[in-house]
């Protein structure tokens, strides 16, 4: 065997480093297109370079879009008006740490009651102006006060005061947090450039992220033209994002040529996606996860027994399965993602079990036991399917399940909230405190199961200031194992990120926060 | 006043009150509809005080009434408003929106009739002459089948052939105000050839009836005794008294193009006006909903106003009503 | 659309069996197919291998002997839900048609024997109904209602009956002026006895012919709306709905949402032909939509 054999050999095998491998090849005098078509075949990740114009596909995106961040509904807008072309004061990595992003450092007081943020320095607006802390004020009071309609208004009503000193921003809140710069990193919650006399300009859509907007309409796509002045890396020349609402349609486009870059590929035909020789289909675990919630303060669900019951009729191996072909991993009834720190995965663990479905339903002298439980597609892709399996998966355990469908455009106003038994889904929270709060906490205006457990709350407010890691960790898996087995949750699935791209673009590791690469895919992407 | 005039100005008076109707029917629809703007766009997101801020913002804290004579009030002086969608400092005039996505509609529909009507008139004309010889019943057929796939799974057969497995025509409809017209007419190949297959069966088989109708008439007879060919028959005697009913099945299929097209829109992601009207019903958008129900209405009623001018036209009985 | 009169015809049984004797190949074909599928609708518990939602294994399984056409995604038996769909689907279709016909076809017998306000009030309203585009209405109908199977046939039933009521006024107009019509309104016949002695029997030609159309579109229909995301409720089998659950598999030449289209085609393919076979016997008559 001759050396550039055995190098290849290594290679396939991973036992030369990328650097190693390319020098080594030089060497033997190999040249570097030979060199490097060896290592895309051997699945090394390719040096990222310059130039390109990338054609993202995406599924959301409505007519009645706008730039304005409070209102940001999905990801269409959050990759367009935020993660390409925005910035927050911090951002997550892919290991799930938070780091600093227009923030250079971040620092709490002891307590975690007030928090400064320290800026980056030298960080320019599209449109040239510097970024002061001023800038910074106005984008957080942009979600704050009575009038606000903000996704993000809730996040920040812990938040007393906010100001600007120098080159700090310094939040003063009403209670110790010490998961705040989590917060910080909502994509709701870009920097946008400070208006004279008071407010944030979103509506020409500046940012100072690593593209700017050349062309935004709304329901159709949008151009995006690369920042030279950004201070992070940046690869494509121009980036063009379609709205193509129908899964079949962004198949097709991708298959063609069309677009390099579809998300959320329809689970029932990825696998054929698969064997297609110039695409990859990628899956990414985040916090997402698909639930059945029911509203503990309605008869039957008041009753323990039964929710425990319903809670051990659901086959979620047969769902994740059958609906989601393999691309979900089965709940456990506790809303917290196993990668989330502090997260446990708390026993017994509920699989499905007709025998103690039927014992159940015989202590709480509920044998027979019928109810109705409302989906959508609003509320995830699969949904009436995921019905369907309980309902005859419960049906063998002695549970009469109707499953009705109702109209999507107006699910999270007429059913949500309002029926007793429904299907929903949370995106998830990358912290322990963040998920509770929002839709756990007695008082949260999202606590979907109507669930108040005054050890509960306790723990909730005595964990978020503490900051003795270990401490806190007990505190939240009792909490965890509290809701496990006694709330109104049957976490179905936590769901993958299933996107599909063509082999003529290549990306490094993925952001597990959000689709679409934590929705920063036009700045970690690069042309192959 | 010439009877012609008189019958263009009588539907034309008619036209305006159907529009009024529509305009009533519509809003009390949207009313109706579960939800509001605020609620729709807030989804999952939307808290009590989030939606009352927004609902005073764009105005939906009014009484419905009052909303919808205010409304019209603006429309009378030709003021179709604003989109929910504006805020404050970002106007999205109703105009704006629907501009650009009335063009594109209006395009694809024309480029569709420029092929599908002579095409359905030919097969239909050809189908009448050689009627139940092998060329009819295979016309028939496939023309029949073709109606009876839905739009979206021929869209999809013709994308899955045409453009992913043979790479002749992009499988994306998406244009924009600049693209040129070249490629406009490309990129809309397979959009117009879906609908083409969709509507060319209904015209198709209403000119064959209607000549074929007429075929049993005493005049035809009487050229055919003469010795005149079958086809000189059909072109010069059957199809001028034919006009009427096929008029009609063309107007009815043309406002089909420019209001029904909904789903070929959406699976080829063509930016036109039938997507536009979904998008705001689903986001109870009433400016928009109204302004593209109106320009609906508008289309079919202007069209069956020009069906039925042109029957009256080509048929010298109802020119002259006794 | 105006339309013609068609000339009065008395059709009796002896005539029409004389007439079936008769018929060409492609009527006999659409009969065949029509009784077949009627057939399969009526007695689908009895012929369908498993249940409506049962599921009987994997999901896609391969076509083979025991699931002669594979298993749908949750894993249940093809054919079972493809012949509970023929009920399901023909059903609704049937129910649909023949509520627009209700209304539609009353409403119009009564505007043209009434005329006046009468006439000219319905006439606008239905009007203003069909200047809405169809789909749209529908799906706002249902974002109201909900979409169960009885909404959904009301529904379809009133969007149909705006072209019914145009079709009906129009044949029925034409009638009513007849000789033989005033002369039993001036015998002093009861309104009821004049509309399905006289007025009825000459304007069933055409809405006959209609009804077969109609009864076809609303497959479509049903199909269109799944597509937006309303249709029928799951586990509900029916053939609409299965075209737009396996349409993405025709992508990688897996032919299984060619059944239920095909389904639908046959079945239209086939009504066609008895309606152009009875347009031919009857004559005269319109054709299409």
């Amino acid at each position: 065997m001759n050396q550039w054999e055995e190098l290849q050999q290594a290679a396939f095998t991973k036992r030369v480093s990328r650097r190693d491998f390319m020098r080594r090849a030089t060497a033997l005098g190999i040249s570097t297109a030979l060199a490097t078509g060896v290592l895309s075949r051997a699945g090394y990740a390719q040096e990222p370079k310059k130039g390109g114009t990338f054609k993202i596909g995406l599924g959301h995106g409505a007519t009645t879009d706008s730039l304005d961040p409070a209102t940001y509904p999905d990801q269409m807008t959050g990759t367009v008006g935020w993660g390409a072309t925005g910035n927050s004061l911090t951002e997550m990595d892919a290991a799930g740490n938070i780091v600093g992003d227009l923030a250079e450092s971040f620092e709490p007081s002891d307590d975690a009651k007030q928090w400064v943020f320290k800026l980056r320095n030298g960080v320019t607006f599209h449109n040239g102006k510097a970024v002061t802390a001023n800038d910074v004020v106005q984008s957080y009071l942009h979600h704050m006060g009575k009038d606000s309609k903000s996704a993000a208004k809730s996040i920040l009503e812990s938040v007393e005061e906010i100001k600007a000193d120098g080159d700090n921003v310094v939040f003063k809140l009403k209670g110790g947090n010490a998961d705040f710069p989590f917060y910080a990193s909502d994509y709701h919650l870009k920097i946008m450039p400070a208006k004279d006399g008071g407010g944030a300009d979103w509506e020409s859509g500046i940012g100072t992220g690593p593209y700017a907007i050349e062309k935004f309409d709304p329901g159709v796509g949008a151009k995006l033209k690369r920042n030279d002045n950004f201070y992070g890396k940046a690869y494509f020349d121009e980036v063009e994002v379609k709205v193509i609402a129908d899964v079949a349609a962004r198949t097709n486009a991708l298959t063609s040529g069309e677009i390099h870059f579809m998300d959320r590929c329809d689970l029932k035909t990825v696998n054929l996606l698969k064997k297609n020789p110039d695409i990859n289909v990628t899956e990414v675990t985040g916090y997402g996860h698909y639930i059945f919630v029911m509203n503990v303060t309605q008869a039957p669900f008041d009753n323990p027994h039964v929710r425990n019951a319903l809670k051990n009729a659901i086959d979620r191996e047969e769902i994740a399965k059958k609906v989601f072909h393999g691309y979900a991993t089965a709940g456990n009834d506790n809303p917290i993602a196993p990668s989330v720190q502090y997260a446990i995965n708390p026993e017994p663990i509920h699989t499905y079990n007709p025998d103690k479905v039927k014992e159940l339903l015989k202590k709480a002298g509920m044998e027979g036991l019928t109810v109705d439980l409302s989906v959508s597609d609003a509320a995830f892709s699969g949904v009436v399917d995921a019905g369907t399996l309980f309902k005859e998966s419960a049906a063998k355990a002695g549970i009469n399940i109707n499953v009705i469908r109702e109209a999507s455009d107006s699910y999270w106003d007429a059913v949500w909230l309002k029926k007793p038994f429904v299907a929903s889904y949370w995106n998830g929270r990358p912290t322990c405190d963040w998920m509770f709060t929002t839709a756990y906490a007695a008082d949260a205006s999202w606590n979907d199961t109507f669930w108040k457990n005054p050890r509960f709350s306790e723990l909730l407010v005595a964990a978020r200031s503490e900051t003795d890691s270990a401490k806190r960790g007990t505190m939240y898996a009792e909490m965890q194992q509290l809701l496990h087995d006694d709330g109104g949750l049957i976490n179905i699935v936590f769901n993958n990120y299933v996107s599909a791209h063509s082999k003529a673009v290549a990306h490094g590791d993925f952001l597990s926060n959000w689709d679409v690469d934590g929705m920063k895919i036009a700045s970690r992407w690069w042309m192959a | 006043m010439h009877p012609l005039a008189r019958t263009i100005l009588q539907r034309l008076g008619l036209g305006l009150m159907t529009l009024f109707i529509v305009s009533i029917v519509i809003f009390s629809m949207v009313s109706w509809l579960p939800g509001d703007f605020a609620k729709a766009i807030l989804g999952q997101a939307a808290t009590e005080e989030t939606v009352a801020a927004f609902q005073k913002e764009i105005g939906l804290d009014k009484p419905p009434v009052q909303r919808y004579v205010e409304w019209v009030g603006n429309v009378v002086q030709g003021e179709f408003g604003s989109s929910f969608a504006s805020r404050v400092g970002y106007k999205r005039t109703v105009a704006e929106l629907i501009a650009p996505r009335l063009a594109n509609t209006l395009f694809l529909a024309s480029l569709t009739a420029a092929i599908a009507v002579p095409l359905a008139l030919a097969l239909g004309i050809l189908a009448a002459l050689y009627r139940n010889s092998l060329f009819d019943r295979i016309v028939n057929s496939v023309t029949l089948t073709t109606i009876s796939m839905p739009e979206f799974f021929m869209a999809y057969l013709l994308m899955l052939f045409l453009s992913v497995k043979l790479s002749w025509l992009p499988g994306l409809a998406s244009v924009d105000a600049e693209t040129e017209l070249l490629e406009r007419i490309t990129r809309c190949a397979l959009p117009t050839l879906t609908l083409t297959l969709v509507i060319v069966a209904h015209m198709m088989r209403m000119t064959r009836a209607a000549i074929i109708n007429l075929l049993a008439c005493p005049y035809i007879e009487m050229a055919r005794l003469k010795g005149m060919s079958k086809s000189r028959v059909i072109l010069r005697h059957a199809l001028p008294n034919a006009w009427a009913p096929i008029v009609n099945v063309v107007a009815f299929n043309l406002a089909y193009l420019v209001v029904g097209v909904v789903v070929v829109e959406a699976v080829f992601t063509y930016p036109g006006i039938g997507q536009l009207m979904v998008d705001a019903v689903t986001a109870r958008d009433i400016p928009v909903v109204q302004a593209c129900a109106l320009i609906f209405a508008a289309t079919y009623i202007m069209l069956n106003l020009t069906a039925d001018i042109i029957s009256i036209a080509t048929n010298p009985r109802l020119l002259h009503p006794r | 659309m105006e339309t013609k009169v068609p000339r009065a015809r008395r059709s009796k049984t002896a005539a029409a069996l004389r007439e079936l004797k008769k018929a060409p190949w492609s009527a006999w074909f659409g009969l065949i197919v029509l009784l077949g599928y009627t057939f399969v609708a009526l007695f689908a518990p009895l012929i369908a291998p498993s249940k409506e939602s049962e599921i009987v294994g994997d999901s896609y399984m391969e076509w083979s002997a025991l699931y002669p056409f594979g298993t749908d995604q949750l894993g249940r038996d093809m054919l079972s839900r493809m012949i509970f769909a023929a009920q399901n689907s023909m059903g609704i279709a049937l129910a649909a048609t023949m509520f627009s016909f209700l209304t539609g076809g009353i409403l119009g017998i009564m505007a043209s024997i009434l005329r006046g306000w009468f006439d000219q009030a319905v006439s606008r309203f239905i009007d203003a109904l069909m200047a809405i585009p169809s789909l749209i209405f529908a799906l706002m109908m249902l974002s109201i209602l909900g979409s169960t199977a009885i909404n959904l046939i009301i529904v379809i039933g009133v969007v149909d009956a705006t072209r019914v009521f145009r079709l009906t006024r129009a044949v029925s107009m034409n009638v009513v002026s007849l000789d033989f019509v005033e002369a039993a309104r001036l015998r002093g016949e009861k309104l009821p006895w004049v509309v399905f002695r006289e007025i009825v029997p000459n304007i069933l030609p055409p809405l006959i012919t209609e009804f077969g159309l109609r009864y076809c579109f609303v497959f479509l229909t049903i199909s269109s709306l799944s597509f937006l995301g309303l249709g029928l409720q799951p586990p509900t089998a029916d053939w609409g709905l299965m075209v737009k659950e396996n349409a993405t598999l025709i992508t990688y030449g897996d032919i299984t949402p060619l059944l239920p289209a095909g389904a639908i085609a046959l079945l239209t393919v086939a009504i066609n032909f008895v309606v152009d076979w009875f347009l031919h016997k009857t004559s005269g008559l319109r054709d299409g939509q």
